[in-house]
């Protein structure tokens, strides 16, 4: 499997090529995608965009379902930290 | 299985409230639901709980059912998103601003309080709102709150008090016993059919139709509205049975979502979204707040209202051998009528003294007459 590159708060990280943003982000040991409005960590749920609960900034664009989105070179991923 | 005094079919926000009143009455109650509480028209409601005179019968049943709510809201868990944001009807244009005054009049007339706006105190009170909206009528005891989590709350009371919870599918009501699609069989004193619009697939003859509706939520979003907002000509739109229609209505929620209708069609139970009509929806709830052209949606989805031509619910006994009752057809007010509507059925059921006149609900009324009296 070859890699490709997204770049997550900023900082350049090597994924596999062909995955869902979802898996790529879970594979890189992150579980909290976004933040409830209490403030609570929320992680992906049922993996095909039902859930929203896998929602992240992508390339700016607010409230993408990242399970939904392939990986792509460059593109540039915010959440919560 | 036990026969119990009572058998309600039907896990939403009316079969619980029934369920609950009658468990807390020493009946014993069994509902029987076929997905889970709320799963039906409930869960596609927006959630208010507000005072409307516009039928007969309508004044009196969401007056006594919001002042119920201010109670139940109290001992509600935080679930139920209780939100007392009070209402503000908004008048588009001097028109709609002398129907505020009319409206107004209709409402102290049922003791409740309301405050005119003019423009500028409008836009104080709703700075997101158009500029050139004239004014508005502020009802400031209507509150919101989140159906599905209500109705679970309610069926979760009446099982605390000693109701019995079914899943299941009724397909056939006999005189005092209902059958199950799994071949069980419950007899019961009485059976109320609170099934929603989905209550004809029980009584054939029941006047109901199924009007579907368009809800859009928002994404969490600084933009701010501190009441639900409606529009006055609401009113024209919700009563038009015919055409395809919008009216807008905005709710702030209490996470920092905003909960954006409405839509009217009659199309059957078909559940796909009409994205023309949405589009109108949407676009038209831009002309009121305009910020709303800013807002990422997270959800629309679609529902069926219990609907009855004369707008008035239908709660009461049903002409049918053994003791047969029906609590259905508060098309877009169910959640508000919902503990009225317990009270009543409850009265009836145990012979005690009503809350409210039964009256102007019977389910077996001449519909032609009672629409002319409410026109």
């Amino acid at each position: 499997m070859s890699d490709t590159t997204i770049v997550v708060n900023g900082v350049p990280r090597r994924v596999p090529e062909g995955v869902s943003l979802a898996v790529a982000l879970w594979r890189l040991g992150i579980h909290s995608f976004r933040r409830d409005s209490t403030g609570r960590p929320r992680a992906p749920l049922c993996a095909m965009g039902s859930c929203h609960e896998c929602r992240v900034v992508i390339d700016g664009h607010a409230d993408q379902r990242s399970c939904l989105v392939e990986v792509r070179e460059g593109m540039k991923v915010e959440l919560p930290t | 299985m036990s026969s119990p005094d009572v058998v309600v079919i039907g896990g939403g926000i009316i079969g619980a409230a029934i369920a609950r009143e009658l468990a807390s009455a020493k009946l014993s109650v069994v509902i029987v639901e076929r997905a889970f509480a709320g799963a039906g028209s409930t869960g596609a409601a927006m959630g208010h709980l507000v005072v409307m005179g516009d039928s007969r019968g309508e004044l009196a049943l969401t007056v006594h059912s919001r002042k119920r709510w201010h109670e139940w809201l109290r001992q509600a868990p935080p679930s139920t998103e209780p939100a007392h944001t009070g209402t503000i009807w908004i008048a588009a244009d001097d028109a709609e601003l002398a129907a505020a005054k009319r409206k107004a009049v209709a409402l102290a007339r049922g003791g409740v309080a309301t405050e005119l706006l003019d423009r500028g105190q409008l836009h104080e009170a709703e700075p997101e709102l158009a500029p050139d909206l004239v004014g508005g009528l502020r009802i400031p005891d209507d509150m919101v709150c989140y159906p599905p989590a209500a109705a679970r709350w309610l069926a979760d009371e009446a099982i605390r008090l000693g109701a019995e919870w079914i899943e299941g599918r009724v397909i056939g009501i006999e005189s005092g016993r209902v059958r199950l699609s799994d071949g069980r069989s419950i007899a019961a004193e009485h059976v109320v059919v609170a099934a929603g619009p989905w209550s004809t697939e029980l009584l054939p003859e029941l006047p109901l139709i199924p009007r579907r509706g368009h809800l859009a939520i928002s994404s969490r979003t600084p933009i701010r509205l501190h009441h639900q907002v409606i529009e006055l000509g609401y009113l024209a739109s919700a009563h038009s049975m015919d055409a395809a229609s919008v009216a807008f209505n905005i709710q702030p929620r209490t996470t920092g979502q905003l909960l954006i209708g409405s839509s009217r069609e009659l199309v059957g139970f078909d559940t796909a979204i009409n994205r023309s009509l949405l589009a109108r929806m949407l676009h038209h709830a831009q002309r009121f707040v305009p910020a709303v052209s800013r807002v990422p949606i997270s959800r629309v989805w679609t529902g069926f209202r219990p609907a009855v031509a004369d707008a008035t619910p239908l709660i009461g006994r049903w002409p049918a051998p053994g003791n047969l009752w029906v609590a259905t057809g508060h098309e877009g007010l169910g959640i508000t009528m919902a503990p009225g509507t317990a009270e009543l059925i409850t009265a009836a059921i145990t012979g005690d003294t009503p809350p409210i006149d039964p009256l102007p609900y019977r389910p077996d009324r001449d519909l032609q007459q009672s629409g002319e009296a409410a026109a």
